[in-house]
Protein backbone atom coordinates (compact mmCIF):
# COMPACT_ATOMS: atom_id res chain seq x y z
CA UNK A 1 0.00 0.00 0.00
CA UNK A 2 1.36 3.49 -1.24
CA UNK A 3 0.77 6.21 1.17
CA UNK A 4 0.77 9.34 -0.33
CA UNK A 5 1.60 13.23 0.89
CA UNK A 6 -0.68 13.31 3.64
CA UNK A 7 0.40 10.03 5.22
CA UNK A 8 -2.70 8.17 4.40
CA UNK A 9 -2.87 5.04 2.39
CA UNK A 10 -5.88 3.36 0.38
CA UNK A 11 -7.90 1.09 2.26
CA UNK A 12 -11.08 0.16 0.32
CA UNK A 13 -11.06 1.27 -3.60
CA UNK A 14 -13.57 3.59 -5.01
CA UNK A 15 -16.77 1.44 -6.22
CA UNK A 16 -16.64 -0.91 -3.47
CA UNK A 17 -17.85 2.38 -1.38
CA UNK A 18 -19.42 3.93 -3.98
CA UNK A 19 -21.62 0.65 -4.50
CA UNK A 20 -21.80 0.08 -1.00
CA UNK A 21 -23.51 3.46 -0.13
CA UNK A 22 -25.83 3.62 -3.14
CA UNK A 23 -26.46 -0.30 -2.15
CA UNK A 24 -27.66 1.37 1.76
CA UNK A 25 -29.89 3.43 -0.47
CA UNK A 26 -30.84 1.03 -2.26
CA UNK A 27 -31.62 -1.73 0.37
CA UNK A 28 -33.65 0.76 2.38
CA UNK A 29 -35.84 1.78 -0.02
CA UNK A 30 -36.75 -1.99 -0.53
CA UNK A 31 -37.08 -3.15 2.69
CA UNK A 32 -39.08 -0.16 3.61
CA UNK A 33 -41.08 -0.69 0.51
CA UNK A 34 -41.07 -4.44 1.12
CA UNK A 35 -42.78 -3.85 4.43
CA UNK A 36 -45.29 -2.22 3.29
CA UNK A 37 -46.15 -4.49 0.95
CA UNK A 38 -45.72 -7.73 3.31
CA UNK A 39 -48.28 -5.45 5.64
CA UNK A 40 -50.98 -6.06 2.65
CA UNK A 41 -51.26 -9.67 3.04
CA UNK A 42 -49.13 -11.09 5.42
CA UNK A 43 -47.72 -14.97 5.58
CA UNK A 44 -47.38 -14.99 9.37
CA UNK A 45 -49.75 -13.33 11.98
CA UNK A 46 -48.01 -9.72 12.54
CA UNK A 47 -47.57 -6.35 10.44
CA UNK A 48 -45.01 -3.94 10.54
CA UNK A 49 -45.36 -0.71 11.82
CA UNK A 50 -46.85 1.54 8.69
CA UNK A 51 -44.58 4.26 10.24
CA UNK A 52 -41.19 2.10 9.75
CA UNK A 53 -42.54 1.18 5.57
CA UNK A 54 -42.19 3.35 2.47
CA UNK A 55 -44.73 4.19 -0.18
CA UNK A 56 -46.14 7.21 0.00
CA UNK A 57 -48.38 8.75 3.10
CA UNK A 58 -50.72 5.82 4.00
CA UNK A 59 -53.80 8.38 4.90
CA UNK A 60 -53.57 10.03 1.59
CA UNK A 61 -54.01 6.27 0.18
CA UNK A 62 -56.54 5.32 2.54
CA UNK A 63 -58.83 8.68 1.73
CA UNK A 64 -57.77 8.84 -2.03
CA UNK A 65 -57.65 5.14 -3.10
CA UNK A 66 -59.43 3.15 0.07
CA UNK A 67 -56.04 1.16 0.81
CA UNK A 68 -53.27 1.58 2.88
CA UNK A 69 -50.75 2.77 0.21
CA UNK A 70 -49.50 -0.45 -1.07
CA UNK A 71 -49.85 0.97 -5.18
CA UNK A 72 -46.68 3.69 -3.52
CA UNK A 73 -44.90 0.90 -1.98
CA UNK A 74 -44.87 -1.47 -5.07
CA UNK A 75 -44.20 1.64 -7.09
CA UNK A 76 -40.54 2.43 -4.80
CA UNK A 77 -39.89 -1.38 -4.39
CA UNK A 78 -40.15 -1.93 -8.59
CA UNK A 79 -38.29 1.23 -8.83
CA UNK A 80 -35.65 0.17 -5.80
CA UNK A 81 -34.49 -3.11 -7.70
CA UNK A 82 -33.10 -1.63 -10.53
CA UNK A 83 -31.15 1.06 -8.15
CA UNK A 84 -30.10 -2.99 -5.94
CA UNK A 85 -29.81 -4.97 -9.18
CA UNK A 86 -27.31 -2.67 -11.52
CA UNK A 87 -25.78 -1.40 -8.85
CA UNK A 88 -24.62 -4.89 -7.37
CA UNK A 89 -23.85 -5.90 -10.47
CA UNK A 90 -21.47 -3.30 -11.24
CA UNK A 91 -19.98 -4.25 -7.72
CA UNK A 92 -20.35 -8.15 -8.16
CA UNK A 93 -18.64 -7.30 -11.71
CA UNK A 94 -15.78 -5.41 -10.67
CA UNK A 95 -15.21 -7.67 -7.54
CA UNK A 96 -14.39 -10.62 -9.45
CA UNK A 97 -12.72 -8.50 -12.57
CA UNK A 98 -10.00 -6.68 -10.22
CA UNK A 99 -9.48 -9.30 -7.83
CA UNK A 100 -11.02 -7.72 -4.55
CA UNK A 101 -13.44 -10.70 -3.58
CA UNK A 102 -10.16 -12.87 -4.12
CA UNK A 103 -8.14 -10.66 -1.71
CA UNK A 104 -10.70 -9.31 0.75
CA UNK A 105 -13.60 -11.60 0.91
CA UNK A 106 -11.40 -15.20 -0.09
CA UNK A 107 -10.50 -17.54 2.10
CA UNK A 108 -12.60 -18.02 4.55
CA UNK A 109 -11.90 -21.62 6.20
CA UNK A 110 -13.89 -22.62 9.49
CA UNK A 111 -10.97 -23.26 11.12
CA UNK A 112 -10.01 -19.53 10.99
CA UNK A 113 -13.64 -18.40 11.48
CA UNK A 114 -14.12 -20.32 14.66
CA UNK A 115 -10.64 -18.58 15.83
CA UNK A 116 -11.73 -15.29 14.96
CA UNK A 117 -15.38 -15.79 16.34
CA UNK A 118 -13.86 -16.81 19.47
CA UNK A 119 -11.57 -13.81 19.82
CA UNK A 120 -13.84 -11.18 18.74
CA UNK A 121 -16.29 -12.31 21.72
CA UNK A 122 -13.25 -12.41 24.05
CA UNK A 123 -12.80 -8.83 22.54
CA UNK A 124 -9.45 -9.85 21.57
CA UNK A 125 -9.92 -9.97 17.53
CA UNK A 126 -7.40 -7.30 15.42
CA UNK A 127 -8.71 -4.89 13.61
CA UNK A 128 -6.40 -3.85 10.58
CA UNK A 129 -8.35 -0.79 8.37
CA UNK A 130 -8.78 -2.70 4.70
CA UNK A 131 -8.06 -6.23 6.06
CA UNK A 132 -11.16 -8.43 7.36
CA UNK A 133 -10.98 -10.75 9.76
CA UNK A 134 -12.92 -14.70 8.94
CA UNK A 135 -16.10 -13.52 10.67
CA UNK A 136 -16.57 -10.27 8.74
CA UNK A 137 -15.69 -12.40 5.46
CA UNK A 138 -18.37 -14.47 6.33
CA UNK A 139 -20.77 -12.14 7.30
CA UNK A 140 -20.38 -10.25 3.67
CA UNK A 141 -20.27 -13.52 1.68
CA UNK A 142 -23.29 -14.41 3.49
CA UNK A 143 -25.35 -10.83 3.06
CA UNK A 144 -24.01 -11.01 -0.39
CA UNK A 145 -25.56 -14.70 -1.11
CA UNK A 146 -28.49 -13.11 0.44
CA UNK A 147 -28.72 -10.25 -1.57
CA UNK A 148 -28.56 -12.96 -4.84
CA UNK A 149 -31.36 -15.29 -3.56
CA UNK A 150 -33.40 -11.65 -3.04
CA UNK A 151 -33.41 -10.69 -6.21
CA UNK A 152 -34.00 -14.31 -7.00
CA UNK A 153 -36.94 -15.01 -5.52
CA UNK A 154 -38.13 -11.23 -5.91
CA UNK A 155 -37.80 -12.07 -9.51
CA UNK A 156 -39.64 -16.13 -9.02
CA UNK A 157 -42.51 -13.85 -6.96
CA UNK A 158 -42.97 -11.13 -9.68
CA UNK A 159 -43.07 -13.15 -13.01
CA UNK A 160 -44.10 -16.68 -11.85
CA UNK A 161 -45.37 -17.25 -15.23
CA UNK A 162 -42.52 -15.57 -17.66
CA UNK A 163 -39.77 -17.08 -14.91
CA UNK A 164 -42.03 -20.37 -14.11
CA UNK A 165 -38.46 -22.42 -13.96
CA UNK A 166 -36.80 -19.81 -11.61
CA UNK A 167 -40.11 -20.36 -9.27
CA UNK A 168 -40.26 -24.01 -9.92
CA UNK A 169 -36.15 -23.84 -8.22
CA UNK A 170 -36.93 -21.87 -5.20
CA UNK A 171 -40.30 -23.99 -4.89
CA UNK A 172 -43.07 -22.56 -6.62
CA UNK A 173 -44.67 -19.30 -5.84
CA UNK A 174 -45.91 -19.69 -1.79
CA UNK A 175 -42.38 -21.32 -1.14
CA UNK A 176 -40.49 -18.45 -3.32
CA UNK A 177 -42.31 -16.23 -1.66
CA UNK A 178 -41.49 -17.28 2.30
CA UNK A 179 -37.75 -17.46 0.97
CA UNK A 180 -37.93 -13.84 0.11
CA UNK A 181 -39.36 -12.92 3.21
CA UNK A 182 -36.23 -14.85 5.28
CA UNK A 183 -33.62 -13.85 2.79
CA UNK A 184 -34.92 -10.07 4.30
CA UNK A 185 -35.18 -11.41 7.90
CA UNK A 186 -31.22 -12.50 7.17
CA UNK A 187 -30.42 -8.74 6.08
CA UNK A 188 -32.26 -7.34 8.65
CA UNK A 189 -29.81 -9.62 11.06
CA UNK A 190 -27.11 -8.96 8.83
CA UNK A 191 -27.67 -5.23 9.35
CA UNK A 192 -27.89 -5.09 13.01
CA UNK A 193 -24.51 -7.45 13.43
CA UNK A 194 -22.74 -4.98 11.03
CA UNK A 195 -23.72 -1.92 12.38
CA UNK A 196 -22.93 -3.01 15.82
CA UNK A 197 -19.26 -3.91 14.51
CA UNK A 198 -19.33 -0.38 13.00
CA UNK A 199 -20.11 1.08 16.27
CA UNK A 200 -17.51 -0.75 18.45
CA UNK A 201 -15.12 -0.20 15.79
CA UNK A 202 -16.44 3.55 14.66
CA UNK A 203 -12.89 3.89 12.69
CA UNK A 204 -13.92 1.83 9.87
CA UNK A 205 -16.64 4.43 9.14
CA UNK A 206 -14.40 7.28 7.76
CA UNK A 207 -12.14 4.47 6.06
CA UNK A 208 -15.53 3.32 4.45
CA UNK A 209 -16.10 7.09 3.04
CA UNK A 210 -12.95 8.45 2.30
CA UNK A 211 -11.16 4.91 1.32
CA UNK A 212 -8.53 6.21 3.24
CA UNK A 213 -6.78 5.45 6.50
CA UNK A 214 -3.38 7.31 8.33
CA UNK A 215 -0.43 5.07 7.57
CA UNK A 216 1.42 3.72 10.65
CA UNK A 217 -1.43 5.31 12.65
CA UNK A 218 -1.75 3.49 16.04
CA UNK A 219 -5.06 1.73 15.03
CA UNK A 220 -4.29 0.49 11.99
CA UNK A 221 -2.49 -2.14 14.11
CA UNK A 222 -3.67 -1.40 17.39
CA UNK A 223 -5.71 -3.95 19.14
CA UNK A 224 -9.85 -3.24 19.13
CA UNK A 225 -12.91 -5.16 19.91
CA UNK A 226 -14.18 -6.01 16.84
CA UNK B 1 -31.83 24.87 0.86
CA UNK B 2 -30.97 25.38 4.40
CA UNK B 3 -28.92 21.59 5.06
CA UNK B 4 -25.96 23.41 2.72
CA UNK B 5 -26.20 26.45 4.83
CA UNK B 6 -26.12 24.75 8.14
CA UNK B 7 -23.41 22.07 6.99
CA UNK B 8 -21.39 25.55 6.17
CA UNK B 9 -21.29 26.66 9.29
CA UNK B 10 -20.48 23.22 10.96
CA UNK B 11 -17.66 23.17 8.31
CA UNK B 12 -16.85 26.74 9.34
CA UNK B 13 -16.18 25.59 12.86
CA UNK B 14 -14.36 22.34 11.99
CA UNK B 15 -11.55 24.42 10.34
CA UNK B 16 -10.81 25.78 13.82
CA UNK B 17 -10.24 22.45 15.02
CA UNK B 18 -7.13 20.30 13.93
CA UNK B 19 -6.56 18.97 9.91
CA UNK B 20 -7.45 15.56 10.61
CA UNK B 21 -10.38 15.88 12.36
CA UNK B 22 -11.57 18.61 10.08
CA UNK B 23 -10.41 16.04 6.95
CA UNK B 24 -13.14 13.72 8.95
CA UNK B 25 -15.58 16.21 9.44
CA UNK B 26 -15.57 17.54 5.84
CA UNK B 27 -16.09 14.19 4.49
CA UNK B 28 -18.60 13.16 6.83
CA UNK B 29 -20.75 16.45 6.40
CA UNK B 30 -20.38 16.75 2.29
CA UNK B 31 -21.81 13.06 2.65
CA UNK B 32 -24.64 14.06 5.81
CA UNK B 33 -25.35 17.29 3.05
CA UNK B 34 -26.14 15.07 0.56
CA UNK B 35 -28.54 12.90 2.44
CA UNK B 36 -30.30 15.95 3.39
CA UNK B 37 -30.61 17.32 0.29
CA UNK B 38 -32.09 13.66 -1.14
CA UNK B 39 -34.09 14.43 2.02
CA UNK B 40 -35.81 17.64 0.68
CA UNK B 41 -36.43 15.68 -2.80
CA UNK B 42 -38.08 12.99 -0.85
CA UNK B 43 -40.23 15.63 0.44
CA UNK B 44 -41.15 17.03 -2.56
CA UNK B 45 -44.08 14.91 -3.57
CA UNK B 46 -44.58 15.78 -7.16
CA UNK B 47 -41.06 15.21 -8.56
CA UNK B 48 -40.93 12.35 -6.28
CA UNK B 49 -44.52 10.55 -7.95
CA UNK B 50 -42.93 11.79 -11.21
CA UNK B 51 -40.37 10.07 -11.31
CA UNK B 52 -42.02 6.53 -9.81
CA UNK B 53 -44.81 7.10 -12.73
CA UNK B 54 -42.41 7.27 -15.05
CA UNK B 55 -40.34 4.41 -13.84
CA UNK B 56 -43.36 2.68 -13.48
CA UNK B 57 -43.94 3.17 -17.29
CA UNK B 58 -40.43 2.27 -17.95
CA UNK B 59 -41.53 -1.23 -16.13
CA UNK B 60 -44.55 -1.93 -18.78
CA UNK B 61 -42.27 -1.41 -21.60
CA UNK B 62 -39.59 -4.87 -20.04
CA UNK B 63 -42.59 -6.60 -19.02
CA UNK B 64 -44.05 -6.40 -22.15
CA UNK B 65 -40.82 -7.39 -23.61
CA UNK B 66 -40.26 -10.18 -21.74
CA UNK B 67 -44.18 -11.16 -22.48
CA UNK B 68 -44.02 -14.64 -24.47
CA UNK B 69 -47.08 -16.65 -25.73
CA UNK B 70 -45.44 -19.49 -23.36
CA UNK B 71 -47.94 -21.07 -21.20
CA UNK B 72 -48.50 -20.63 -17.43
CA UNK B 73 -48.42 -23.67 -15.45
CA UNK B 74 -51.57 -25.53 -15.31
CA UNK B 75 -52.63 -27.55 -12.28
CA UNK B 76 -54.48 -31.21 -11.56
CA UNK B 77 -58.14 -30.46 -11.20
CA UNK B 78 -57.85 -31.33 -7.62
CA UNK B 79 -55.59 -28.50 -6.66
CA UNK B 80 -58.81 -25.97 -7.94
CA UNK B 81 -60.17 -24.06 -4.62
CA UNK B 82 -64.25 -24.54 -4.50
CA UNK B 83 -64.61 -21.61 -2.12
CA UNK B 84 -62.52 -19.15 -4.13
CA UNK B 85 -61.47 -15.51 -2.44
CA UNK B 86 -63.48 -12.82 -4.34
CA UNK B 87 -61.88 -9.66 -3.81
CA UNK B 88 -63.51 -6.18 -4.51
CA UNK B 89 -63.15 -2.98 -3.07
CA UNK B 90 -66.39 -2.45 -1.72
CA UNK B 91 -68.44 -5.10 0.78
CA UNK B 92 -69.78 -8.20 -0.63
CA UNK B 93 -73.12 -7.47 -0.22
CA UNK B 94 -72.85 -4.41 -3.12
CA UNK B 95 -71.41 -6.85 -5.38
CA UNK B 96 -73.54 -6.29 -8.89
CA UNK B 97 -76.41 -8.27 -9.59
CA UNK B 98 -76.53 -8.79 -13.43
CA UNK B 99 -79.99 -10.25 -14.71
CA UNK B 100 -79.20 -12.57 -17.13
CA UNK B 101 -82.02 -12.98 -19.58
CA UNK B 102 -81.82 -9.02 -20.53
CA UNK B 103 -77.75 -9.04 -20.37
CA UNK B 104 -76.11 -8.06 -23.61
CA UNK B 105 -72.41 -7.15 -23.84
CA UNK B 106 -71.85 -3.89 -25.57
CA UNK B 107 -68.49 -3.43 -28.29
CA UNK B 108 -66.98 -0.67 -29.08
CA UNK B 109 -63.84 0.72 -30.78
CA UNK B 110 -61.93 -1.61 -33.29
CA UNK B 111 -64.25 -4.02 -33.80
CA UNK B 112 -65.78 -4.84 -37.18
CA UNK B 113 -69.13 -6.57 -35.78
CA UNK B 114 -70.27 -4.21 -33.01
CA UNK B 115 -73.70 -6.18 -32.57
CA UNK B 116 -74.02 -6.64 -28.74
CA UNK B 117 -73.73 -10.21 -27.42
CA UNK B 118 -76.14 -11.93 -25.46
CA UNK B 119 -75.45 -14.78 -22.87
CA UNK B 120 -77.03 -17.23 -24.95
CA UNK B 121 -74.73 -16.57 -28.09
CA UNK B 122 -71.77 -16.53 -25.80
CA UNK B 123 -72.51 -20.00 -24.68
CA UNK B 124 -72.59 -21.37 -28.18
CA UNK B 125 -69.04 -20.53 -28.88
CA UNK B 126 -66.65 -22.83 -27.91
CA UNK B 127 -65.71 -23.43 -24.65
CA UNK B 128 -62.46 -24.93 -22.84
CA UNK B 129 -61.50 -25.12 -19.49
CA UNK B 130 -58.40 -24.25 -17.04
CA UNK B 131 -56.79 -24.78 -13.97
CA UNK B 132 -54.52 -21.93 -13.17
CA UNK B 133 -53.00 -19.94 -10.50
CA UNK B 134 -54.68 -16.66 -9.89
CA UNK B 135 -52.02 -13.96 -8.46
CA UNK B 136 -52.75 -10.87 -6.41
CA UNK B 137 -51.34 -7.84 -6.26
CA UNK B 138 -51.60 -7.80 -2.59
CA UNK B 139 -48.97 -10.68 -2.56
CA UNK B 140 -51.51 -14.02 -2.14
CA UNK B 141 -52.54 -16.68 -4.17
CA UNK B 142 -54.93 -19.03 -5.18
CA UNK B 143 -55.71 -22.34 -7.51
CA UNK B 144 -58.84 -21.98 -9.48
CA UNK B 145 -60.46 -23.46 -12.44
CA UNK B 146 -62.29 -21.37 -14.87
CA UNK B 147 -64.34 -22.18 -17.93
CA UNK B 148 -65.03 -19.51 -20.87
CA UNK B 149 -64.23 -18.92 -24.67
CA UNK B 150 -61.17 -18.65 -25.40
CA UNK B 151 -60.66 -14.57 -25.70
CA UNK B 152 -59.10 -14.78 -29.17
CA UNK B 153 -61.54 -16.69 -30.57
CA UNK B 154 -64.25 -14.14 -29.37
CA UNK B 155 -61.70 -11.39 -30.55
CA UNK B 156 -61.51 -12.97 -34.13
CA UNK B 157 -65.42 -13.87 -34.11
CA UNK B 158 -66.29 -10.02 -33.88
CA UNK B 159 -63.59 -8.77 -36.32
CA UNK B 160 -61.71 -7.18 -33.77
CA UNK B 161 -58.45 -5.12 -35.28
CA UNK B 162 -56.03 -7.88 -33.52
CA UNK B 163 -52.96 -5.61 -34.43
CA UNK B 164 -54.66 -2.26 -31.64
CA UNK B 165 -52.79 -2.19 -29.31
CA UNK B 166 -55.00 -2.22 -26.17
CA UNK B 167 -58.46 -4.13 -25.64
CA UNK B 168 -60.86 -2.34 -22.14
CA UNK B 169 -63.50 -3.38 -20.50
CA UNK B 170 -66.36 -1.64 -18.49
CA UNK B 171 -67.91 -3.05 -15.91
CA UNK B 172 -70.70 -2.87 -13.95
CA UNK B 173 -69.71 -1.87 -10.88
CA UNK B 174 -67.90 1.22 -12.78
CA UNK B 175 -64.61 -0.92 -12.38
CA UNK B 176 -62.42 -0.58 -15.92
CA UNK B 177 -59.01 -1.75 -16.57
CA UNK B 178 -57.27 -2.48 -20.17
CA UNK B 179 -54.69 -4.77 -21.48
CA UNK B 180 -52.18 -5.31 -24.11
CA UNK B 181 -53.09 -6.87 -27.36
CA UNK B 182 -50.12 -9.63 -27.08
CA UNK B 183 -52.08 -10.65 -23.43
CA UNK B 184 -55.27 -10.38 -25.15
CA UNK B 185 -54.07 -13.08 -27.24
CA UNK B 186 -52.49 -15.34 -24.99
CA UNK B 187 -53.92 -18.95 -25.54
CA UNK B 188 -54.64 -18.89 -21.92
CA UNK B 189 -57.12 -15.52 -21.93
CA UNK B 190 -60.20 -16.83 -21.55
CA UNK B 191 -63.72 -14.86 -21.79
CA UNK B 192 -64.95 -16.94 -18.57
CA UNK B 193 -69.14 -18.22 -17.72
CA UNK B 194 -68.16 -20.08 -15.01
CA UNK B 195 -65.59 -21.18 -11.94
CA UNK B 196 -65.30 -24.33 -9.80
CA UNK B 197 -67.79 -25.99 -12.82
CA UNK B 198 -70.45 -23.54 -11.90
CA UNK B 199 -72.24 -20.29 -13.75
CA UNK B 200 -70.45 -17.81 -11.57
CA UNK B 201 -71.86 -16.72 -8.81
CA UNK B 202 -72.16 -12.76 -8.27
CA UNK B 203 -69.38 -12.36 -6.26
CA UNK B 204 -67.00 -14.12 -8.76
CA UNK B 205 -68.55 -11.41 -11.64
CA UNK B 206 -71.45 -12.98 -13.20
CA UNK B 207 -71.62 -13.40 -16.11
CA UNK B 208 -68.69 -12.28 -17.10
CA UNK B 209 -65.20 -12.58 -16.15
CA UNK B 210 -61.67 -12.32 -17.99
CA UNK B 211 -59.55 -14.63 -16.38
CA UNK B 212 -56.07 -13.40 -18.15
CA UNK B 213 -53.16 -16.29 -15.61
CA UNK B 214 -50.52 -14.18 -17.42
CA UNK B 215 -51.73 -10.71 -15.40
CA UNK B 216 -51.90 -10.01 -11.75
CA UNK B 217 -55.95 -10.29 -10.07
CA UNK B 218 -57.05 -7.03 -10.27
CA UNK B 219 -56.30 -7.25 -14.00
CA UNK B 220 -58.95 -9.66 -14.56
CA UNK B 221 -61.96 -7.76 -14.75
CA UNK B 222 -65.44 -9.36 -13.37
CA UNK B 223 -69.36 -8.03 -13.99
CA UNK B 224 -67.93 -6.87 -17.81
CA UNK B 225 -70.88 -5.35 -19.49
CA UNK B 226 -68.66 -3.41 -22.50
CA UNK B 227 -65.30 -3.81 -24.33
CA UNK B 228 -63.45 -1.71 -26.85
CA UNK B 229 -60.35 -1.77 -28.97
CA UNK B 230 -57.91 0.99 -28.88
CA UNK B 231 -54.89 2.28 -29.87
CA UNK B 232 -55.66 4.60 -27.16
CA UNK B 233 -53.89 4.02 -23.81
CA UNK B 234 -57.08 4.02 -21.27
CA UNK B 235 -55.74 3.22 -17.94
CA UNK B 236 -57.60 1.09 -15.26
CA UNK B 237 -59.68 1.69 -12.34
CA UNK B 238 -56.07 0.47 -9.88
CA UNK B 239 -53.76 1.51 -12.58
CA UNK B 240 -55.22 5.08 -12.06
CA UNK B 241 -54.63 5.18 -8.86
CA UNK B 242 -50.55 3.87 -8.45
CA UNK B 243 -50.67 0.10 -9.49
CA UNK B 244 -48.48 -0.75 -12.68
CA UNK B 245 -51.15 -0.78 -15.72
CA UNK B 246 -48.97 -3.83 -17.44
CA UNK B 247 -48.58 -6.13 -14.32
CA UNK B 248 -48.22 -9.29 -16.09
CA UNK B 249 -46.45 -12.62 -13.75
C1 LIG C 1 -26.08 2.49 7.60
C2 LIG C 1 -25.75 1.29 7.23
C3 LIG C 1 -24.36 0.77 7.01
C4 LIG C 1 -23.15 1.17 7.53
C5 LIG C 1 -22.91 2.30 8.53
C6 LIG C 1 -22.12 0.32 6.96
C7 LIG C 1 -20.75 0.42 7.22
C8 LIG C 1 -19.76 -0.36 6.65
C9 LIG C 1 -18.35 -0.24 6.91
C10 LIG C 1 -17.74 0.78 7.84
C11 LIG C 1 -17.69 -1.19 6.18
C12 LIG C 1 -16.18 -1.46 6.18
C13 LIG C 1 -15.88 -2.44 7.28
C14 LIG C 1 -14.39 -2.54 7.59
O1 LIG C 1 -13.58 -1.80 7.03
O2 LIG C 1 -14.05 -3.39 8.43
C15 LIG C 1 -18.69 -1.92 5.44
C16 LIG C 1 -18.44 -2.96 4.55
C17 LIG C 1 -19.42 -3.72 3.94
N1 LIG C 1 -20.80 -3.55 4.09
FE1 LIG C 1 -21.74 -2.08 5.10
N2 LIG C 1 -22.71 -0.57 6.12
C18 LIG C 1 -24.08 -0.33 6.11
C19 LIG C 1 -25.04 -1.02 5.39
C20 LIG C 1 -24.79 -2.14 4.62
C21 LIG C 1 -25.82 -2.88 3.90
C22 LIG C 1 -27.30 -2.52 3.86
C23 LIG C 1 -25.18 -3.92 3.30
C24 LIG C 1 -25.76 -5.02 2.43
C25 LIG C 1 -26.97 -5.48 2.52
C26 LIG C 1 -23.77 -3.82 3.62
C27 LIG C 1 -22.80 -4.69 3.17
C28 LIG C 1 -21.43 -4.53 3.33
C29 LIG C 1 -20.44 -5.34 2.65
C30 LIG C 1 -20.74 -6.52 1.71
C31 LIG C 1 -19.19 -4.83 3.02
C32 LIG C 1 -17.83 -5.31 2.50
C33 LIG C 1 -17.59 -4.56 1.19
C34 LIG C 1 -16.35 -5.00 0.44
O3 LIG C 1 -15.23 -4.76 0.90
O4 LIG C 1 -16.51 -5.55 -0.67
N3 LIG C 1 -23.57 -2.74 4.43
N4 LIG C 1 -19.95 -1.40 5.74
Amino acid sequence: MNTDERGTVKVHPGVVRVTHWINVVAIAIMIGSGWRIWNSSPIFDFSFPVAATIGGDPATSQDVHNELGLAGALQWHFAGMWLLVVNGLVYLVYGIWSGHFRHALFPVSPSAFLRDALAALTFRLPHRLGVYNAVQKALYLGVLLAGIVMVLTGLSIWKPGQFQELAFVFGGYDTARLIHFLGMSAIVLFLVVHIALVIIVPKTLPAMITGRAAAHAPEILQESAG
Amino acid sequence: MSAIKDSKDVLRQGAVRTIERRAFLKQGLSLGALTLLTGCDVTDQDSVQTALNAISRWNDRVQATLFSNRLVPTYPESAAVKDFRSNQYYGEDAVPKIEGSSFKLGLSGLIDNRKPWTLPELYALPQTSQVTRHVCVEGWSMIGKWTGVPFRTFLERIGADLSAKYVGFECADGYYSSIDMASALHPQTLLTFKISDETLAPKYGYPLKLRVPTKLGFKNPKWITAMYVTNRFSGGFWEDRGYNWFSGI
